[in-house]
């Protein structure tokens, strides 16, 4: 693999908040075109992973994207450079409409003509969203709240998407669903960043996954070697 | 096709506005001419109340200061050489003030301007602080100011205030402004700078997260507000002709900020509303705080006993309709026709259908 596919590197990478050390110097990458999955129990560090390259905590080491350091460059830039997020818990504007919530994303776009295509786009993925768009974001179920979540992340044209956990508390059948629209989503050319609790789906989905354990990676591989490693069945898996 | 409907609509509401702003102008006394322009000033300190915190949440208590600001540039600007000789007896003003006299409409626009200059000042280090620490920022700077008219005599005659200005304000300036300020406003947050706002105001980690600039628009918000306070604060002392900075104490922030409760947080149509209630409201109670006599029984004036009136009023709206009265909900043509429509249908068809059913059909159509 040459230099040039690297699209997101991470070299010891940690985080603080006031004394406590959230990560303690995890290095990983992410190339073009790759669903990297990160997987570890409650309070590794994942979500706080993702939070520092978005820009929207502090942190020590190196982080650069696509050869550019990320240091020092606020999140909005860092949105701008093409890194969209879906947030943990979802992040959805209770009191903006499902459109509004969506338009919020194609706000730093110039291609307007894009931007009705990817509106299309997103409600032939979510027929849903489109039955619901003047409704505002708060009153929609949690699954409908994930999709708009989801779908926003698309409207951005991020040529690489952080997920933060998108299939939390949805039923199985919209389990299936998002991930296909993932996998959907990353053949289409864009690079995932995705962080799960759901180790298994993830992982079947993965290209590569790093496993995070109290701030530090312990394990990493491929999608598949990592479902048939021992300890990741036992831990992850559910034995 | 409906978007110049609308536009011919409010064309024609402002042209009956007007004829009723002159009807009230020529006709009513000059008291009721003052309550009027009231309303307008205190609606222009409502909804940009409402944009500071109603729509991108931070809480902000500087109105006073803003508003005195605007008040001590239209007083300085419009007082005649002669007048501000008389005002500044014990020490003479400040040299480059003493023979401006300006007309209205610059003295309103460099009040605005000074005033969202401040404000832009202040908010700079005072936005990265948040909800209660931003409103105890404020707070501090609104009685700064006020620190600042009580000590710098020669440019604000200190505690002895300002007499003379000339009434300048008068319906069509006091409502002309108050319809520049709702539109510019509205335009403002139905634009992607408002949609940011109000994400903002909903979630600020996830708008970061989204690529909103936080500070921005934050910012721009402030700026915006502070500038139609200024004016609103010009008007006022080319209204009421005499100011002293005891006008601008925090009291009249609390009443800013009760008004826009009642009126409805995110609802312009509600700060309007409101505000022009509130301050006839508080004409028509002006009796209470005199001597009552009712037969054999007299009941001593207290001075304040409106503002505890209000303050009640204030908590049973706070128990009782949560959202103030408009809610988030915005006054439109689409809303007064299908209204008017759907009660016309109601009537006709309650014996059928019901009336839920009527108003959905409508809505849909
Ligand atoms: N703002 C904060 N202040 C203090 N501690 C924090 C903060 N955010 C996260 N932490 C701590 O950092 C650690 C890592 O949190 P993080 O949210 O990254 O975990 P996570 O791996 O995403 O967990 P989960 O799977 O439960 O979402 C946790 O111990 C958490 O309590
Ligand atoms: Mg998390």
């Amino acid at each position: 693999m040459s230099q040039s596919d690297l699209v997101l590197e991470v070299k010891d990478l940690t985080i603080f908040y006031g004394n406590i050390k959230a990560v303690k110097g995890i290095s990983f990458t992410v190339r073009e075109g790759e669903i990297v999955t990160l997987i570890g129990a409650n309070g590794a560090g994942k979500s706080s992973t993702l939070r520092a390259i978005s820009g929207i905590v502090p942190w020590g080491g190196e982080i650069n994207y696509r050869g550019k350091s990320l240091r020092g460059i606020p999140a909005d830039r860092i949105v701008a450079m093409g890194v969209a997020q879906v947030p943990e818990g979802r992040g959805i504007f209770g009191n903006l409409t499902v459109l509004e919530n969506l338009k919020l994303a194609t706000w730093q776009r110039k291609d307007k003509a894009e931007v009705s295509k990817d509106f299309e786009r997103v409600f032939t993925i979510f027929p849903r969203l489109k039955e619901r768009i003047s409704q505002p974001g708060g009153t929609l179920s949690g699954g409908e709240q994930q999709m708009l979540a989801v779908g926003r992340a698309l409207m951005s044209r991020g040529s690489m998407v952080l997920l933060d956990e998108p299939s939390m508390g949805l039923a199985p059948v919209l389990v299936q669903e998002i991930f296909r629209v993932i996998t959907e989503v990353n053949a289409g050319g864009t690079t995932v960043l995705l962080v799960e609790q759901n180790a298994n789906m993830a992982l079947r989905h993965a290209h590569r996954g790093y496993v995070l354990e109290t701030g530090t990676i312990s394990m990493s591989g491929s999608g598949p070697d990592l479902l048939g490693e021992p300890r990741v069945k036992e831990a992850y898996l559910g034995g | 096709m409906k978007i110049k409907r609308n536009t011919l609509l409010t064309l024609a509401a402002l042209a009956v506005f007007y004829g009723l702003l002159a009807l009230a102008e020529n006709t009513l006394n000059t008291y009721w001419v003052r309550i009027l322009n009231l309303c307008a000033v205190y609606t222009i300190f409502a909804v940009t109340f409402n944009l500071i915190f109603g729509y991108t949440g931070q809480f902000s208590l500087g109105h006073a200061g803003f508003a005195a600001i605007g008040a001590y540039v239209g007083a300085l600007l419009t007082l005649s050489p002669a007048q501000k000789q008389a005002n500044f007896f014990l020490q003479p003003i400040l040299p480059f003030l003493a023979n401006v006299e300006m007309p209205f409409l610059p003295t309103l626009i460099i009040a605005g301007l000074l005033a969202a200059l401040i404000g832009s000042l202040v908010a700079w280090p005072a936005l990265r602080l948040r909800g209660d620490y931003l409103a105890i920022a404020t707070l501090g700077f609104s009685e700064i100011i006020r620190i600042f008219l009580v000590n710098w005599q020669p440019l604000t005659n200190g505690a002895m205030g300002l007499k003379g200005i000339p009434e300048y304000t008068n319906l069509y300036w006091s409502w002309g402004a108050a319809i520049v300020t709702i539109f510019i406003v509205k335009r403002l947050i139905d634009s992607s700078y408002g949609r940011a706002m109000k994400a903002i105001r909903d979630d600020e980690v996830a708008a970061e997260a989204l690529g909103v600039n936080l500070f921005k628009h934050k910012i721009m918000a402030f700026a915006v507000s502070a500038f139609f306070i200024g004016v609103a604060g010009a008007l006022f002392s080319n209204l009421i002709s005499t100011i002293d900075p005891k006008v601008f104490l925090f009291t009249l922030t609390y009443q800013i900020v009760g008004i826009t409760v009642m009126g409805g947080m995110g609802s312009l149509t509600g700060s309007a509303v409101a505000a022009s209630l509130y301050t006839i409201f508080l004409e028509l109670l002006r009796p209470i705080e005199s001597q009552i006599t009712i037969g054999s029984l007299m009941i001593p004036g207290r001075p304040g006993m409106r503002m505890v009136i209000f303050s009640l009023l204030l908590l049973f709206v706070i128990l009782f309709y949560r959202k103030g009265l408009f809610g988030q909900k915005e006054f439109s043509w689409d809303w007064l026709i299908g209204f008017l429509r759907g009660k016309n249908r109601k009537m006709k068809t309650s014996q059928t259908l019901g009336s839920t059913g009527a108003a959905d059909k409508e809505n849909k159509s």
